[in-house]
């Protein structure tokens, strides 16, 4: 057993996890014993309740239908879940997550879904036969100064950033947020949203290592660090070579 | 020949037939797609006309996993029944392949008089839009999983496709389905012909726990499905809890199944009648591609002692568990294209619970590639359970065009990386290296992977290329 150690809350494994979902849970884990760290995940399922705490929440992506049943249970968790960020709670929040952690969601058919609100990003599906944005994405995060960013992203809709939110990174080959203004993803305070799966925190483990460190921080307070930086793995290195390559190669190319 | 076609169509076939004749002999494949793209562009709709030829009937096979198998033992059983199977090679299912097929059985010798029977693998998404034209006799569905989505989209909107299809175009199609799979037991609902099902009947082979790759949780009625027990990714015993719908009781069953070995040994019972079957391909997935083609064969009323007899006798299809003698190792391919899949074949190659320390270590091969036709996106990997294969892995080369990806997976899974090494050749040459004289070496690889290492054994053993293996026997 190690000292220090993190709690993170899973929302909705079973129903939010279209793709590869699961990685981000895998390398967090991994990264966090990388760092002689303890890692417990706890899930939580439709219809029950939050725990008490959580130092980290992850939720990921979900079919149109899933996001129909997550939507109005999340509703019930709204106003705990900001008083979480507001305490400095992480939140990792990955493509029909991020949308529904947004201030809402309409679908093609019209629908609204409501949103949690978390972030200041509205999202809008385009009308049915509209290109979907998909592929292989490479971009540039200022975010703990860690830089290059690789990922694979499939969505539908378009997400447009509000002005209480900043974008995660800026696209340099990938459609982003909306495939029209190179945004990615949003950050506000500890909680990051984006579309990025691939999965996302196996290749960018500095990545990983922001969210350990903010949870860290909502767990012993301002002054605690992740402590001697591990070097990244190198699997993790050559795996985001190669995921950038691929973007190079065949991603859209974002202009600005 | 051609007598029921037209001239355009007449012309069409003699075009198509002259491309595959020159694709073969300028060696560049077996031209499975080219004659059939060259002959519906000369004659758009010459599809629905081939499918007419006198005599013969199809039947369609689909579903996201095990397909080319399927089709491959049904094949077996009708030549064994005494029809004469046209069937797409080489998992060619887009309507280039299946037209394809039609022009190699115009160019075949005669086929003795015996009646001809179409059985045809056809792409899931693709069926939709194959089905007016082919208008088969049967439609045998195997199993949905997520595959592919940055291609096919959702799994809720292949499952849409169909049944839209069915409403349109179902009248007087029978219909084969897997009991055990929730969305393809539903579409006995808007079935309009006959209906046959299949299952597995054996409690003691179901999983300890759900698989993380299930991708049918909830029901239609919007209540989940509660499960009895699960035998592979969504494929259990289930019942919803919300509405009165549950797994119907299988026609076509299979009974005290024995998995474990190379091959697999059930109690095949169709609709009462019991009798033996030794299936020569391992793992609790080919028992579902058996029972599949059972359930087709006996829905076009083939004998059930035809049907054991003929899956006794069945060879692997190409890259699906096909074996090769090299360098005094044996080489054993496993196709692998999505986290069921691998899920699959992970089962079958690590030892069962309760066999730990009994089997020797694994020596495996692994390739990820990322072409159109593996799905560009390589997220997948994650949804698999690698970490079955932990603590049975003796030695590991990971390989393919993503090979840096698929060594990383393997690493969060605790699993020792002997060597990345993306070139094929040079990889399967490493861990033939790595395993001793008598050995096994299983490679575990994608579609385009699998193509790329069946050319590579051919080329090194000497064994037949893979378009001429499919629809005859497989190799030896």
């Amino acid at each position: 057993m190690s000292e220090r150690g993190i709690r993170a809350l899973w929302l909705y494994p079973e129903l939010m996890n279209v793709y590869a979902d699961r990685g981000n849970v895998i390398a967090l884990r991994a990264r966090c014993a990388e760092h002689d760290l303890d890692c417990e995940v706890e899930h939580l399922e439709l219809g029950r309740e939050l725990p008490a705490d959580a130092d980290l929440v992850l939720i990921g992506g979900g079919q149109d239908r899933e996001q129909r049943r997550v939507a109005p249970d999340l509703q019930r968790h709204a106003a705990r879940l900001h008083e979480w960020r507001e305490e400095g709670v992480a939140f990792l929040a990955v493509c029909g997550g991020f949308q529904l952690f947004g201030d809402g969601y309409r679908t093609s058919r019209g629908e609204e879904l409501p949103g949690v609100g978390l972030f200041d990003v509205t999202t809008v599906a385009p009308r049915p036969g509209a290109e979907r944005c998909v592929g292989d994405v490479l971009a540039e995060t200022q975010l703990g100064g860690v830089g290059e960013v690789v990922g694979f992203e499939n969505h539908a809709g378009r997400t447009y950033l509000g002005p209480g939110v900043r974008p995660f990174a800026r696209v340099r080959h990938g459609w982003g947020n909306n495939g029209v203004d190179g945004t990615e993803g949003a950050v506000t305070g500890s909680a990051l949203g984006t579309y990025l799966h691939g999965s996302l925190l196996p290749r960018n483990p500095r990545i990983t290592d922001w969210l350990i460190a903010a949870a860290l921080r909502h767990r012993y307070g301002a002054d605690a660090t992740i402590g001697d930086a591990a070097p990244e793995g190198a699997y993790a290195v050559e795996a985001r070579r190669a995921a950038a390559t691929a973007a190079r190669e065949r991603g859209r190319v974002h202009v600005d | 020949m051609t007598g029921w076609l037209g001239p355009r169509d007449r012309a069409a076939v003699l075009l198509g037939s002259l491309a595959g004749e020159a694709a073969r002999r300028l060696g560049r494949g077996g031209g499975t797609a080219l004659p059939g793209l060259i002959a519906t562009s000369v004659a758009p709709g010459v599809t629905a006309r081939l499918a007419r030829m006198p005599g013969a009937g199809s039947v369609v096979v689909t579903g996201t996993n095990g397909k080319t198998t399927t089709a491959h033992l049904l094949a077996g059983i009708a030549r064994a029944a005494g029809l004469d199977p046209i069937a797409n090679r080489s998992g060619s299912n887009l309507e280039r392949g299946i037209v394809s097929a039609y022009l190699d059985a115009l160019d075949g010798a005669a086929a003795g008089g015996r009646p001809r029977l179409g059985v045809l693998e056809v792409d899931e998404a693709a069926l939709p839009g194959l089905l007016p034209a082919l208008r088969p006799r049967a439609a045998l569905f195997l199993n949905l999983f997520r595959d592919q989505l940055d291609r096919y989209g959702e799994v809720d909107s292949v499952v849409e496709g169909w049944r839209e299809m069915l409403l349109a175009d179902g009248s007087g199609l029978a219909l084969v389905l897997n009991a055990d799979d929730p969305p393809i037991a539903a579409l006995a609902e808007i079935g309009r012909g006959d209906i046959v099902t299949f299952g597995i009947e054996d409690r003691a082979v179901a999983l300890d726990a759900d698989e993380h790759a299930s991708d049918a949780r909830f029901c239609e009625c919007g209540a989940a499905f509660r499960y009895e027990a699960v035998f592979l990714g969504q494929a259990g015993l289930w019942r919803c809890d919300g509405c009165d719908r549950a797994r119907p009781a299988p026609d076509v069953a299979a009974h005290d199944v024995r998995v474990g070995g190379a091959a697999t040994t059930f109690t095949l019972d169709l609709a009462g009648r019991r009798v033996e079957v030794e299936l020569p391909l391992a793992g609790l997935y080919a028992v579902y591609n058996a029972l599949g083609a059972a359930a087709a064969a006996h829905a076009l009323g083939i004998e059930a002692d035809v049907i054991a007899s003929a899956l006794g006798d069945a060879a692997p299809a190409f890259g699906r568990q096909e074996a090769f003698a090299l360098d005094g190792r044996e080489v054993r391919m496993w196709l692998a294209k999505n986290p069921a899949g691998l899920n699959a074949v992970l089962r079958t190659l690590a030892p069962p619970p309760g066999d730990e320390g009994g089997s020797p270590g694994l020596h495996v091969m692994a390739l990820l590639n990322d072409g159109i036709q593996d799905g560009r996106d390589v997220s997948w990997i994650y949804d698999a359970d690698v970490e079955l294969l932990a603590g049975h892995v003796e030695s590991l080369v990971v390989s393919g065009d993503r090979a840096p990806d698929l060594a990383l997976r393997c690493h969060l899974a605790g699993l020792r990386v002997d060597e990345v090494q993306p070139q094929a050749g040079v990889a399967l040459a490493r861990a033939l290296q790595l395993a001793p004289p008598g050995a096994r070496v299983d490679v575990v690889a994608t579609y385009t992977a699998m193509i790329e290492m069946r050319e590579l054994l051919a080329e090194w053993t000497g064994a037949a290329p893979y378009w001429s293996v499919g629809a005859e026997r497989g190799p030896a």
